[in-house]
């Protein structure tokens, strides 16, 4: 089998590991090795996709034997009993290096799993290693890492996207079945768009933050990233569930998203809303070539499709950027080199304990945002700023609420372009910030969003599409996506 | 909004950073465009318009108030930088 497993679904490995056609330990050792040749390149190698940072052999094959003896006893715990998966590493695992891509947690191992890895673990789930992002999930292109560009497996001049990019790059690349990522402002939906996979940032509150480091409390959302919404329906529902341990979860009970689509998911009874203003200036030909293509597809599955108007668009990008940056700012100023992580050797007090270990542990655009963060939470600047940008969040959720009383989804695309080349934007943050116009919303309002790959754009890369629903459709919207690739195939 | 070097200095020190000659000056330029951008939002009337600051009205989930987590002692310190017994050492905070 070999090498042929690393084009398989998560669910088909899986279902292989439960008829015993293939062992967990044989199967891990097949992606571990493939994602220790990638590990083992020279940076400087261009064919290099660098989608880890670290990975844990040891463990990785601890877990699958210990998984596979489940397995053979007949308590497969979940479909996904034994599959190998990527966890982005902003995800803590006990005792697994866990260091957000950052120079200041350099060494951290946490002494606590994050609730999503313990649900995955009880799962049967194997965790190859911490896939690579930028730094502390802020960019678009994980071009940020301390450790280092991760390459798009589709064209290695190519960023895989971000900040989720090392999870969306093992999964198109074969080194990792599935994998999670967390999304902010895009951060899973952008690199599945780009890597072309599919994935969903599910509504707020339904996956637990418990163990996730904090970029913007607001904002943030795990998820899963896979080669099918099969794979991710299965994750969701693993992954979801209320937490006493994360005040913000808001969940009664996990998604059973195969339950609740099975049998009565109908997609001739959808009405899907094309937001206008999404497709404007600003959108590559090529990309609203191919969102327009699929939804023509859905159109031909007998739903109904209307343009309708989404005006406020253009005023997401500043609202996120100054709730993320003030969010950002006090969230990361935890980071002291006091309790664990880098500490610099260069500092002869205390207050340079905390100056020079944060200047020196940080990268430029993690800076960046906590200088501005501060800007907009100071004293003079704080109405103006912050509390002005909480209020038209507001007026963009009443959009959304509005919108979503007429229709079930929200079709649109994901980046305006595809993935551009390494060092094309990261010396322009206003540019790569403007990148995230049709993704931010979505996190604004706390909605679900699934992303799909939707054809092909420039240089033969992938176009991917987002179906945006009201909080709590997640379920509804992978029957959907589940429906769509049916039809018309995963990369569709 | 203009980002002088004062504004900067100020800046990183709430930030709890110390910034180099050569990261000042790109600093401020970007965090003056990227103010120049935001300040966008201002076209908007927002009077009246509640702030949000959470996806849904936010509610408190209490519970019980039971000790579940144990006695990490030696695996929260294990990690430190640097320690001395049971303790995180750092620099002296108080002045003789």
């Amino acid at each position: 089998m070999g090498d042929d497993l690393r084009g398989l679904s998560a669910l088909d490995i899986g279902n292989l590991i439960r008829d015993r056609k293939v062992s967990s330990p044989e199967v891990t050792r097949v992606f571990l090795d493939a994602a220790l040749v990638d590990a083992s390149k020279d940076p400087a190698d261009d064919t290099k996709i660098n989608a880890f940072v670290n990975i844990d052999e040891e463990d990785a094959m601890w877990r699958a034997e210990e998984v596979q003896r489940l397995i053979e006893a007949g308590d497969a715990p979940s479909p996904l009993a034994g599959v190998p998966m990527a966890m982005k590493d902003l995800i803590c695992t006990k005792g697994g290096l866990t260091t957000a891509a950052s120079k200041i947690l350099g060494g951290f191992r946490p002494p606590y799993d994050a609730t999503v890895a313990e649900k995955l673990h009880a799962a049967g789930a194997v965790v190859l290693g911490k896939a690579n992002m930028d730094e502390f999930a802020m960019g678009s292109s994980t071009e940020t890492s301390y450790y280092g560009v991760c390459r798009n497996p589709v064209d290695t001049s190519r960023v895989p996207g971000g900040s989720s990019g090392g999870s969306a790059a093992a999964v198109a690349a074969g080194l990792a079945p599935y994998a999670t990522g967390s999304d902010t402002g895009g951060s899973i939906r952008q690199p599945c768009s780009f890597c072309g996979i599919t994935g969903v940032k599910p509504t707020y509150g339904s996956v637990s933050r418990y163990g996730l480091m904090a970029f913007a409390s607001s904002l943030d959302q795990i998820g899963p990233m896979a080669r099918t919404a099969r794979d991710c329906a299965v994750a969701l529902s693993i992954m979801s569930g209320p937490d006493g341990r994360d005040s913000t979860s808001v969940m009664d009970a996990p998604f059973d998203v195969c339950k609740a689509i099975r049998g009565k998911y109908d997609i001739s009874k959808m009405k899907i809303g094309l937001p206008r203003n999404y497709f404007a200036e600003g959108l590559a030909d090529d990309v609203g070539a191919a969102v327009l293509d699929a939804a023509g597809r859905f159109e031909a599955l007998g739903a109904v499709v209307e343009e309708f108007d989404l005006p406020l668009i253009e005023y997401a990008v500043p609202v996120y950027l100054i709730v993320a940056c003030a969010e950002a700012s006090s969230n990361l100023s935890r980071y002291d080199g006091v309790k664990y992580g880098y500490r610099s050797p260069n500092a002869s007090d205390i207050r340079g304990e905390y100056y020079v270990t944060r200047s020196e542990g940080f990268g430029t655009e993690v800076k960046r945002r906590i200088m501005l963060g501060s800007f907009v939470l100071s004293s003079g600047h704080f109405d103006a700023y912050y509390k002005k940008a909480l209020r038209v969040r507001s007026l963009i959720k009443a959009e959304f609420d509005k919108a979503f009383g007429k229709y079930d989804f929200i079709l649109s695309p994901i980046c305006p372009t595809v993935a551009f080349r390494i060092g094309e934007q990261i010396g322009d943050p206003l540019a790569m910030y403007l990148g995230d116009i049709y993704t931010v919303s979505v996190n604004l309002v706390g909605a679900p969003a699934v992303a799909l790959p939707c054809g092909t754009g420039e240089g033969g890369m992938p176009v991917g599409m987002q179906l945006i629903g009201p909080g709590f459709s997640d379920p509804m919207l992978l029957g959907a996506a589940i429906r769509y690739q049916d039809e018309y195939g995963a990369g569709a | 909004m203009k980002i002088d070097d004062d504004l900067i200095e100020y800046l990183a020190e709430l930030s709890r950073l110390e910034l180099s000659a050569d990261e000042k000056g790109p600093l401020a330029g970007d965090l003056t465009d990227i103010l120049g951008y935001v300040g966008k939002l201002n076209e908007l009337d927002t009077d009246g318009v509640r702030e949000m600051t959470h996806p849904f009205e936010a509610v408190n989930h209490f519970r019980e108030d039971v000790v579940t987590n144990g006695d990490h002692r030696e695996d929260m310190l294990a990690g430190a930088p640097d320690r001395k017994g049971d303790y995180f050492r750092v620099f002296k905070t108080v002045e003789e």
